[in-house]
Order: structure tokens, then sequence, then C-alpha cells
């Protein structure tokens, strides 16, 4: 799958220059161009995303939690997407929750990932009683399903942001661990390790100067690929209650609260949902597209 | 081989059940805290906890719980004093229901479609269910759910988003409340089952023995329903195993929306009240379920296996 004995390991997201004298933004701009129309649809609607989560407070017409009129009110001038359950601006509601359904989406991730890439790296690299202590660990955890496992966690601790990063964050690191440990033991028994290893380089060196990028391509590709999951089960939490709490703005709640509009034909509840799913696929098309670019699955017609 | 996996997927329940007992005794007090409430005087609390088994230590208190939940006994719900066992006993059947359903329509569609787009590949039709099927993957359950309940209940009236019933609601009554809810979790089992079928033919359409078919002048057909697939059965019978898996657990937020009385419905309720005893308990049952079924999806893919059933 993944080519350790590349010459040149690139941390980049691009695979490496095929030319030496053009420079890694050339390169990137030119596999852009090149990349299929699901990728760059997925890159727009990233790109999107993170606009609108950064400018939230310029671009939305009214504040995350204002009251600013009647309880489920119509589509309108003054409220293009009209109001929810207790008179909020919808589209304000919306755009705020880029900020705040995206935002802890991608935290949870960044943690999941920092603790299971490390433990995974350290399980591959030490070996021997490491090894077996972390991945019977992860074994026991990846019994329970992680859903009902979180739900259990939540109930224990409480749900707040916090726990709720927490909680999604170690059980997801699970599933980072398995692969950082899988795609790191190809790694650590190239030659070049075992150079290091007698050149007398730490631990810390030779995890992160050789192993790291060597596993960085599988570990991106992944990274989007965790992203929406953990985006998914935040979202099902929420919109179980379980999760974001309000005053908060966040897609999954929003879909619960204005949930009884479906019954009179009215699409509201319908637009949260649809700015979670739209996300997660634009993100797919360009994990699909990057693991096609990283895995040398080219050549498959 | 099969003996060695038979006891790891015992192992693994023992471990599980463990955990989910050890979850309770992380919360500050204890269950008969809980009960009493705040309010409680110092000795009524040492009272019930005598009465409970409180007091004891923590292996015998694992011993005798887990000895009630193999006598179906799973103690009594904080919030209202209630058996568990009552509470759940009629919502597990019904969670079963559900995803039995689900599965009777997902499955043979997931095969049909996946075999067709294993002929069929890199035609407009498998390009087409590609990309279907990667969008159906990342779309969350209830957006699911509530476009169907848009168009199919409230736009066409052609079945009921309500999917309320109750121990006696007659047979037909209760396929006709469940088809929403069921064609859901259907939609989104299908998209991997069927991926996973297209991939374990084409996979094996690779190997001498297909190329020798083909050069002999079999039909694609042929080729496909009589060298390939009965050897892709193996993967196949083991996604379809870890989909019925997925389903038990998926069902969570499907119930959810529908309002249909099964085990996730009071699995979520209990959690927004922070009834541990039935946490406990609906958690124990679907990690147990999910346990077994994973460890049936591999006991099932050794068992089709002659390679992995007489290891050298």
């Amino acid at each position: 799958m993944n080519e350790p004995g590349n010459s040149a390991p690139s941390t980049d997201s691009v695979p490496p220059p095929p030319r030496p004298s053009s420079s890694a933004l050339a390169v990137a701009g030119r596999e852009l161009w090149r990349a299929p129309f699901s990728a760059k649809v997925g890159l727009l609607i990233i790109a999107t995303y993170i606009f609108v989560a950064l400018f939230a407070p310029v671009i939305a017409p009214y504040g995350e939690s204002e009251i600013v009129g009647p309880q489920f009110d119509v589509w309108s001038e003054d409220h293009p997407l009209g109001t929810d359950h207790l008179g909020r601006d919808m589209l304000s509601r919306l755009i705020y929750g880029a900020r705040n359904t995206v935002g802890i989406a991608l935290l949870t991730t960044l943690f999941a990932f920092l603790l299971g890439g490390t433990c995974g790296i350290l399980a591959a690299t030490l070996g021997g009683w490491m090894d077996q202590l972390l991945s019977r660990t992860v074994d026991v955890l990846m019994a329970i399903p992680a859903l009902i496992f979180a739900m259990l966690l939540l109930t224990i601790f409480g749900t707040s942001i916090i726990n709720l990063i927490l909680i999604i964050g170690v059980l997801d690191a699970t599933r980072v661990f398995r692969i950082a440990r899988a795609v790191s033991l190809n790694v650590v028994v190239m030659d070049f390790i075992e150079s290091a290893r007698l050149r007398g380089e730490g631990l810390a060196w030779i995890t992160m100067r050789e192993v790291l990028p060597n596993i960085m391509p599988p570990l991106v590709a992944e990274f989007g690929l965790r992203f929406c999951f953990v985006f998914l089960t935040i979202s099902a939490l929420s919109f179980l209650g379980l999760g974001i709490q309000p005053p908060t703005a966040d897609w999954g709640s929003m879909v619960r609260d204005t949930s009884t509009l479906i019954t009179y034909g009215d699409i509201t509840p319908l637009l949260p949902a649809a700015a979670i799913a739209i996300l997660t696929i634009g993100v797919n098309f360009v994990v699909d597209w990057f693991l096609h670019k990283t895995s040398g699955l080219k050549d498959e017609h | 081989m099969l003996i060695q996996r038979l006891s790891l997927g015992l192992l693994t329940l023992f471990v599980v059940s463990v955990i989910i007992f050890l979850a309770v005794g992380m919360l500050p007090g204890d269950a008969a805290q809980a009960m009493l409430g705040q309010a409680a005087t110092e000795e009524t609390v040492a009272a019930l906890r005598a009465r409970m088994g409180l007091d004891q230590p923590a292996p015998v208190r694992y011993f005798h719980w887990l000895m009630g939940i193999l006598q179906g006994d799973f103690g009594q719900s904080i919030a209202n004093g209630r058996e568990i066992s009552e509470l759940i006993g009629g919502r597990f059947a019904n969670t079963i229901f559900l995803a039995v359903f689900a599965a009777v329509i997902s499955v043979p569609l997931a095969l049909l479609l996946g075999i067709l787009a294993a002929l069929y590949r890199n035609s407009i039709y498998d390009r087409t269910v590609n990309v279907v099927t990667l969008s159906s993957i990342s779309t969350p359950e209830f957006f699911v759910a509530y476009i169907l309940i848009l168009f199919i209940s409230v736009q066409w009236g052609l079945f009921p988003s309500l999917a309320n019933v109750g121990p006696t609601t007659p047979f037909l009554e209760r396929l006709d409340k469940t088809f929403l809810p069921a064609l859901t979790l259907t939609l989104v089992v299908v998209a991997h089952m069927m991926r996973m079928t297209r991939a374990a033919i084409i996979n094996l359409l690779a190997s001498p023995y297909i190329e020798m078919a083909n050069l002999k002048g079999i039909s694609k057909r042929k080729i496909i329903t009589h060298h390939a697939l009965p050897n892709a059965w193996a993967p196949i019978i083991n996604v379809i195993v870890l989909n019925l898996a997925y389903l038990i657990v998926g069902v969570v937020v499907v119930e959810v929306v529908f309002v249909y009385p099964g085990l996730g419905q009071l699995l979520v309720d209990s959690v927004q009240r922070r009834d541990l005893p039935v946490v406990q308990a609906c958690c124990l049952i679907f990690a147990a379920t999910y346990v077994l079924l994973n460890l049936t999806a591999d006991i099932l893919s050794i068992l089709t296996n002659p390679r992995l059933l007489h290891p050298k």
C-alpha cells in the first residue's frame, strides 16, 4: 500500500515533485488543475465551509442565540430561512454552526490523532510489552460499539463540550492507533531505521524524523476519513440531545429542535442535516482522490 | 483455529462485561446515594447500601451482578424503581424485529447491486452507483430518515412517519408502521455491503482461473455466477454479518427519529436522565450482541474457507 522506500519522503499533502526544478507550490497548483471533477468540488466545499466558519460574525445577519422573532416563523425577507422553536434566526444559527460543529469535530480529530498516532508509532518502534499493552487495551476498547460506549461514558461524566471531545477523541484514537501502528511496522524494519539506531539516535529522533515522514500520506488520508466519522458521531449525539448543548448553535441539535416542522412538509430541519452531509461528502471526495494519488492505484483500469 | 476464536470471543464478552460493570464505580457517589437523593441521612444510605449489597467488595458484587443478568435480573431503574428486565423485554424484541426487517430488504438488494456493478464495471451504471453509495455512506442517518419522511410520508402519504407499535399490533400493521425506519437503515447499510461485494468479486476476477475461463470463451455472466461468486462467498458473508452488527447499533438514531419503542430509545432516554443501571443494562445487551455477531462473522469465514479450517 504505502511505499516507505520512496526516495523523497514528503510531509506535504502533495506527492514528490516529478522535476526538481519546479517549486512545491507550482506542483500543488498543477496537481490541483489535473484533479478529477469530484475532488475539485470537494475542495471548493471545504474552502466554503472554512470561509463561513472564519467570518461567521460578519456574514450572519443576527447573533448566535439572539431571539429575533416569533417561534417557527416562515421564510421571509427578514429571516431568509425562518426562525427556530425559540424564535432564533435559522440562517444565522446555520452560519455559526459551521464554527461550532466543525470546530469541535476538528479539535476532537486532532486530539484523537495526537493520542492514537503517538501511541501507534511508539508501539511499533518500541515493540515488546509496550506494544502488547497498548494493542490489547485498544482491542478491548474496540470490542464495544463506539456510539454505545460514548453514551455510557457521557452518562458517567456528564455532557459537556470538554467531555465530549475527550470521550470521542479517546474512542476514535483506537482506530488511529491501529492504522499508525500498522504502517509504522512496515517502516521500522527498514535499513535507515537500523542505521539511525546504530548512530545512537534517541527515541524522539527516530519517531519524529525517521518514522513519521514516511507514514504521513496514509495518515493524512486517514485524518480526512476519521474527521468525517467524528463529525457524524458528534452530530448524531447532538441530535440525540447528548452532544453539544444549547444555546450553542450546532447542526445536530438544530435538526432535533426543528424536527416537528417536517410533518407539515417544511424542509427547514433538512438544512442543517444537509450542511453536515455536504461537508462529509466533500471531504470524502478529496480523500478518495488523495488515496488514489498516493497509493499508486492509478493503474486500476 | 475455531476453538481459539470461540474462547477469544468468550474472553471478549467477559472483559466487556467487566468494563461496563466498573464504569458504574467511576460515578461520584453510588446507586444507593442516587436513589435516595442528597437529602438522605448517612444511616438510611448505609442501610440501603447494605440491602443492595453495595458494601461488599467489587469482585463479589460483579459476580452477583453477572449471575443476576444470566437469570434475567438486571436490577431496578433509579428513575422510577421499575424492574429493568420489564422495561427491556418487549423493546429488545422490537429492536431485533426492526433490524431483521431491514436486513431482509438490504441483503438481497446489496448482493444484486454489487454483482451487477462487478459485471458492468467502469460503465455508467457502475460509476453512478459508486458516487451514490459514497455519498450515502457519508450522510447522517437522520438526514436520510427526514428526507424519507418528507417525501414518502408527508407528500405522498404512502407510509406513516410514526412507528408507534405496541405489543398487540398485528403483524401486517407492524410491517406498515416500521417500513420507513427499515428503509432508512437499508439505505445506510446497503452502500457498504454493495461496495464490499463488488470489491470481493473484482478481486477474484484478476486470478488466473478466471482468465482461463475467459479464454475458453464462457460468457461474462456465467464467469461471475459460476466461477467468481462461489469463491467470493466468504468475504461477502463476513460483510453481511458485520453490517447486521452495525444494524443493531445503528438503530439508536433511527428509533429516536421514528419514535419507535425499541432498546435504543430507552438507552437515549436513560442517558438523559442519568439512570445508570438502565444505561448499563442496555449497553451490555448492545455490546454483547455486537461481540456475538462479530464472532459469528469470524466463525463463518473460517468455516467457509477450507484453508483456514485446516491450517498447515
